[in-house]
């Protein structure tokens, strides 16, 4: 039983450490105490020391005192008779488990061994930030860690299957005797990557480190925690990070070694072989330790021991369908027919009406189906979608509409992009084998219409037509819609309206955090705007959006209301008292850590830059995106810096109260792309058209002297306005 | 069933063939015991007296002032407390004050062995440590808990470990101990003649007096000995008079305090003492300890233990002990009649302690180890008077594992980096444990010298009860093989078979010696402190039982842990069921004043079959599920 679990996770430590220290020895050899060594795009060192110990490892000396810790972790292994008390023997050895594979993974880095061919190797910051808020918006209920190797490659594809089904994240990798579920998986032609939830990470047990000091990186970025608070980030982890790890095969000491690393972060291990349970919970939240022999049942069974919450939806079509085929890419020469894109006209259009009028679930083809056309060519397309409801209002429609992408692409063999008359989709030759059929778009958008917004809508009626003539009658019907809302958002202010939403869906990973969302500036995962917020509160009236009633005004131009001010205290745990909404400087909103943007002082140059976590060189702050965020996230407020949404910069209310749009000075050049037609309009808005083209970027400036330099000679406003500090 | 070992058998008749009555007779001369006393109706404390009370309703009902029955018991018991109280609080004062003297420099028979105990508990006292030496922070660590034992108006800073519940209601109940010893004067005050009539307000002073006890006393001695002789940790020894060696010269320390014990062994192991040994024939020295005493170097130093409170004569009778060093408490005066017909020397060292027929070589700190030597060197020069003829050493030794602690759980269960009690608390809410009893006290030949304890602990860890122990009842337990790991395997109920399993210890947990039942307090408000399970000690699935009590210690024991919030039980009753409305106050009424009330029973199915009803009841109370599993069944 678990004396038997015990020793070979105290042998399989030994193992990890003797084999770091000989690999740290022959580095300090041949590189010198002195050489560099990081993991690519990580403020965080090693994430492991980072975060357990405190340790900022950037020299291979550096390492020492890790190892040390390491090695002091090291107990006897359990006695045959007589034996002492073993669990937190067992528990430190997978500590020293955890610190020495991640020695071992940035040593082979120092030597460019990493990442492993087709693995995706160290998990850079960027993608922990992009994860994280579908790790708490419930997109991705879980993450797995597969060791090993199914018994057959028709296991492994469908083990990863029934993971992608419900949306879990699966990293992939390790061995059993030299074969890799990752093989498994590239023989089987199971395409990998972040897109499609199935991450390959490298094919021995030592890398499995990447996703465990992935985790550990949502307890300093989300949850706020210090470095070294060893115990907070650990329970951080085994409370709000719906991990586990599943062994496929014989373990060995090393894969028991890093299980107990693992448990250590509350992460529970399942195994398809016949292994000593260890089921009374404590150090995760349920069992520790479990085996499930019979394949069909073991992702269910991963699922329950790590107490994953999985909403599923069946939906009656002949594709698999989860969020993990959302970023599915279906190129031309798999494809079977398109529509809209530059090939054919194509629009999605979402109406409000009478409940009277429309039948629920009635699905109308208006023109050729599937069947009747051409392998290879495109369509033009219109799916109308009518919806009724008693609480259904008009302001819901696009919110509506705009989860058409997100539904469709959904589907397997399905590719959506786009909105409105600007939409393009494919339907993969595969799904076209399988049956797909137009109908089925109009099968989707009711079943998951009614799944996410059955608080609002009684009825949807779809109706998918395919003939030109249809389009075109529809078209300006559409066009209309699209611009009288454009307009209605253009024209909401903070002022006309007395009710802000806050948004607390992030409390569950950074707890002390909340968002203000405004008409005037969105959430800062640009997720959700003022209007998104309302639809869900009244989809869900308890539920992480409610309204805060401005109150009495305190300061109007640095946007501060009494009713905000309480709001926040009572739902921060009493951690915040003020926000400022419209500045930077003084009393900043929070971040959780799911930023789009960071924007951060620059002194020299009296104003800010901005910069979108996409972008992964060094800024003129002297710091990357990722080690800027350091300093942002998890609820804390930091004058100077802030995280936010996209589109805030082109709002009216952008940093208003330390001087607005004039006072930015530095963006990414993508970004700035991006946004350029808004941000154009604003510096129009503003009076200054030259504006925009005075804001430098990556091209123009990285280093302040240099930045300074453009900033004078273009003559920024920002140089002349009154000092920030 | 358990039965008294062949070992035990074999020396009793040994005795009785060399006509040496030893407890056991003793015992039986004795009985019928006296009535009067048995029911705590006699009263010797004034010269009006003394007065009995006649339980039968026909000769006296009140003495010559007028106390009747409930004054009477109520005054005894109280008495018996202050004792008690009084007992294991000098032994708190005495370690307290060698932490001094070590930090003032006058003893260097002592070191600190657990600094970072040393710190902690100077943090508590309100004392930083940061920048202070070991030496000088010892120094203000042991001044400070000796201020505990006189404080006057206070309270002691140890309470606040209590629960919060805990600390309000004696705060309302007026029975938070203002100090340690002032309690204990109150209480020899108030029950003077003609002072505390009421016997419901001197048994809430008793209350106080024994709060003061384990709280303050017993918990200073744990601490203060934890941080001069060290932290203990989880570790494997042998018990039972086996452990005595037929070729090497054989010393038993007997007694309480580690002052001496812990020299003793340092004393034994010097170069120079194995040569005069090895001089004198003898193959080594082996010191085996006694009672509390070898508690207290079992749990640190992992050394034999020879036996518990009753074994004491037993082991002069093997014919194979140069030695027996005594301090104090639990020392029959009788031992100096065994040892006249044996070579043992039986030495006397505490000068609270003397006994006639005994040498007294009396011990001090400051040359504490010289003594030592002094002492183990005459043990050695004894060796060649023993009597290879004479010499019977029972067979029977058993392994244990001992040196568990309220603090080092939490490693256990959670290693250095997520330390907690959450596995044990999550144990008891999903009903793999039932609960968690503490089985302490001493043995009794009035019951079955030591084996009820046996019988009982079985019976409870059948039905997945968790057992923590201490003292001579820890002892009885591990002689029978209770507290080895594989013990689990044997007799526990599945879920706790589980638990052990997973954690790697026995079903049957050693905490140490009788003060270290503190540290059943502390392991307590842990398991509040970790949630879940309840706001208070009173709301937990837990009790108590010291079913061979004897000593007045034990008593106060028992009712720290009642008026702590626990149900304890006792074998035979305390000598208060003479007074119906004491009785019933100790059983019922207490209960909904401070959480915890007394039970009496001395068989131990029955006793077992009262905690598992309180268990389950406080359980239900906690809406938690019922056991997991049900009780197992032992092949007999």
């Amino acid at each position: 039983m678990s004396k038997i679990v015990a020793g070979a996770a105290i042998r399989g430590a030994k193992k990890i450490i003797g084999e770091a220290q000989k690999l740290y020895d022959q580095a300090l050899k041949e590189k010198g105490k002195d050489a560099a060594v990081e993991f690519p795009e990580t403020a965080f060192f090693l994430p492991m020391a980072y975060a357990l110990l405190g340790l900022e490892v950037k020299t291979l000396g550096d390492i020492e005192p890790v190892l040390n810790e390491a090695k002091s972790l090291i107990k006897e292994e359990p006695s045959n008779k007589l034996w002492l008390p073993y669990l937190g023997n067992a528990l430190d050895g997978g500590m020293a488990a955890l610190l020495g594979e991640e020695i071992i993974m940035a040593l082979r880095y120092l030597y460019g061994k990493e990442p492993q061919e087709d693995c995706n190797g160290f998990f850079t910051d960027t993608i922990m930030r992009t994860l994280g808020i579908q790790l708490v918006d419930g997109r991705m209920p879980g993450v797995a860690a597969i060791l090993g190797a199914a018994p057959d490659n028709k296991t492994a594809v469908e083990i990863v299957r029934e993971f992608q089904k419900r949306n879990i994240l699966a990293f992939v990798g390790s061995n059993v005797n030299g074969r890799s579920i990752i093989d498994q998986l590239k023989e089987e032609k199971v395409e990998m990557g972040w897109d499609t939830y199935i991450v390959p990470y490298g094919r021995d047990t030592f890398s499995a480190i990447y996703p465990l000091n992935w985790a550990i990186r949502g307890a300093l970025t989300f949850g706020g925690h210090k470095k070294g608070e060893a115990l907070k980030c650990l329970k951080y982890c085994q409370e709000r990070v719906f991990a586990f790890g599943l062994v496929l095969g014989e373990l060995d000491d090393v894969k028991y070694a890093t299980g107990a690393g693992a448990i250590n972060m509350g992460f529970p291990i399942i195994a398809d072989t016949d292994i000593p349970e260890i089921r009374p919970s404590g150090i995760c939240t349920y069992e520790h330790l479990v085996k499930e022999l019979d394949h069909k049942r073991i992702v269910q069974r991963c699922i329950e021991v790590r107490g994953v919450k999985v909403k599923i939806s069946e939906i009656p079509i002949p594709v698999a369908y989860s969020a993990a085929f959302e970023g599915e890419r279906i190129r031309r020469e798999q494809t079977y027919v398109q529509f809209g894109g530059k090939f054919s006209k194509a629009l999605e259009y979402v109406k409000g009406v009478d409940g009277k009028g429309i039948e629920d679930g009635k699905i109308e083809i208006i023109g050729p189906e599937i069947d009747e056309m051409k392998e290879g060519a495109a369509y033009p397309l219109a799916i109308y979608v009518e919806v009724s409801g008693r609480k259904m209002q008009q302001d819901f429609e696009p919110i509506l509409e705009r989860q058409m992408h997100n539904f469709l692409n959904e589907a397997m063999g399905v590719f959506h992009m786009g909105q409105r008359n600007s939409c393009w989709i494919r339907i993969s030759k595969d799904a076209h084998k399988k049956g797909f059929k137009m109908k089925h778009f109009g099968v989707i958008m009711h079943a998951r219409l009614h799944d996410a917004f059955g608080k609002i809508i009684d009825k949807a009626q779809i109706k998918i037509y395919t003939k030109q003539e249809d389009i075109e009658k529809l078209m300006p019907e559409a066009e209309k819609a699209y611009n009288a809302r454009d307009e209605r958002l253009a024209g909401m202010t903070d002022e006309s309206i007395d009710t802000f939403y806050s948004c607390t869906l992030c409390q569950s990973f950074a707890p002390n955090h909340l968002c203000v969302v405004k008409p005037e500036r969105l959430g800062l995962c640009g997720a959700y705007s003022w209007l998104d917020a309302k639809a869900c509160y009244e989809l869900n009236p308890a539920g992480p959006n409610q309204p805060i009633t401005k109150g009495k005004v305190i300061d109007a131009v640095k946007g501060e209301w009494e009713g905000v001010n309480k709001f926040i205290y009572d739902k921060s745990n009493k951690t915040l008292e003020r926000f400022h909404g419209y500045s930077i400087m003084s009393n900043p909103e929070t971040s959780c850590g799911c930023f789009e943007c960071i924007i951060a002082i620059l002194p020299e140059a009296n104003g800010f830059m901005i910069v979108n976590r996409e972008y992964s060189g060094f800024t003129p702050a002297g710091m990357k995106f990722s080690t800027l965020a350091g300093s942002v996230g998890g609820g804390a407020q930091t004058p100077g810096f802030m995280g936010v949404g996209k589109l805030y910069v082109t709002s009216k209310k952008f940093i208003s109260a330390d001087g607005g749009l004039k006072r930015l000075v530095w963006m990414p050049k993508d970004l700035k792309d991006s946004l350029a037609v808004r941000l154009k309009k604003r510096c129009e808005e503003d009076g200054m058209p030259e504006l925009f083209d005075k804001i430098a970027d990556e091209t123009k400036a990285v280093e302040p002297e240099q930045l300074i330099e453009y900033l004078t000679k273009v003559d920024h406003p920002a140089l002349k306005m009154p000092p920030l500090m | 069933m358990s039965k008294e070992s062949k070992g035990t058998t074999d020396l009793k008749k040994i005795a009785a063939d060399c006509g040496i009555d030893m407890v056991w007779e003793r015992y039986a001369d004795q009985t019928p015991h006296c009535g009067f006393g048995q029911l705590g109706l006699c009263c010797k404390n004034c010269n009006l007296g003394p007065c009995r009370i006649d339980p039968f309703g026909e000769g006296a009902s009140v003495g010559t002032c007028g106390a009747d029955a409930d004054v009477i018991s109520a005054t005894n018991l109280a008495r018996h407390v202050a004792a008690g109280s009084a007992c294991h609080s000098d032994h708190g004062r005495e370690i307290a004050r060698t932490l001094l003297l070590y930090g003032e420099g006058k003893t260097d028979s002592y070191e600190v062995r657990s600094e970072e105990k040393l710190k902690t508990i100077a943090q508590e006292l309100g004392i930083d440590p940061s920048g202070k030496d070991l030496k000088e922070l010892a120094r203000l660590v042991g001044k400070a808990m000796l201020d505990e034992f006189s404080k006057q108006y206070d309270g002691l800073t140890f309470l606040n470990r209590a629960p919060k519940k805990q600390q309000e209601n004696w705060n309302k109940l007026n029975i938070t101990p203002q100090g340690i010893d002032r309690p204990i004067v109150e209480t020899m005050a108030r029950t003077n003649m003609g002072v505390d009539s009421d016997y419901k307000n001197i048994i809430m002073g008793a209350m106080k007096a024994a709060l003061a006890d384990g709280w303050g006393g017993s918990m200073i001695a744990t601490e203060a000995s934890d941080i001069l002789f060290g932290s203990p940790k989880a570790l494997r020894a042998k018990v039972n008079l086996g452990v005595i060696k037929e070729d090497e010269v054989n010393i038993i320390i007997h007694g309480h305090v580690p002052l001496l014990s812990d020299v003793i062994v340092t004393a034994s192991q010097d170069n120079e003492m194995l040569k005069l040994a090895k001089e004198k024939g003898a193959n080594g020295i082996t010191v085996a300890g006694i009672c509390c005493s070898a508690n207290e170097i079992l749990m640190r130093r992992g050394i034999p233990v020879a036996g518990n409170f009753l074994q004491q004569e037993l082991a002069i009778t093997t014919g194979a002990v140069e030695a027996m060093v005594v301090d104090l408490q639990c020392i029959m005066p009788g031992l100096t009649k065994v040892a006249s017909c044996f070579h043992t020397k039986l030495i006397s060292t505490h000068p609270k302690a003397k006994f006639p027929g005994m040498e007294h070589i009396e011990f001090g700190e400051e040359r504490a180890l010289d003594i030592a030597k002094e002492i183990v060197k005459k043990a050695i020069e004894n060796y060649t008077r023993r009597d290879k003829k004479r010499v019977n050493i029972p067979k029977e030794s058993m392994d244990l594992v001992a040196g568990f602690t309220a603090e080092n759980i939490f490693y256990y269960l959670g290693g250095k980096y997520r330390a907690t009690y959450r596995p044990l608390n999550d144990a008891i809410i999903s009903g793999r444990i039932r609960g968690v009893v503490g089985i302490v006290g001493c043995d009794n030949p009035k019951l079955q010298s030591g084996i009820t304890h046996v019988e009982l602990v079985k019976e409870l860890i059948r039905n997945d009860v968790l057992v923590v122990q201490t003292g001579c009842a820890a002892l009885a337990c591990a002689k029978d093989g209770l507290l080895v790991p594989e013990a689990a395997q044997k007799y526990a109920g599945n879920g706790l078979k589980e638990i052990c399993e997973t954690v790697g210890i026995p079903p049957v947990l050693h905490l140490g010696s009788c003060v270290d039942n503190s540290r059943i307090l502390i392991a307590c408000s842990n398991m509040v402190k970790e949630g879940g399970i309840g706001n208070g000690i009173d709301e937990l699935p837990v009790a108590g039982a010291a079913i061979e009590w004897m000593s007045e210690k034990a008593v106060a024991i028992g009712l720290y842990f009642v008026a702590s919030g626990a149900l304890v039980v006792f074998g035979s009753p305390l000598p208060v069921t003479g007074s119906a409305n004491v009785a019933k106050y100790l059983t019922g009424g207490l209960e909904s004043i401070v959480g915890g009330k007394w039970a009496f029973e001395t068989n131990a199915q029955k006793a077992a079959r009262i905690i598992i009803r309180h268990i389950d009841k406080k359980r239900n109370l906690l809406n938690l599920k019922p056991a997991m599993y049900k009780a197992r069944v032992l092949k007999v």
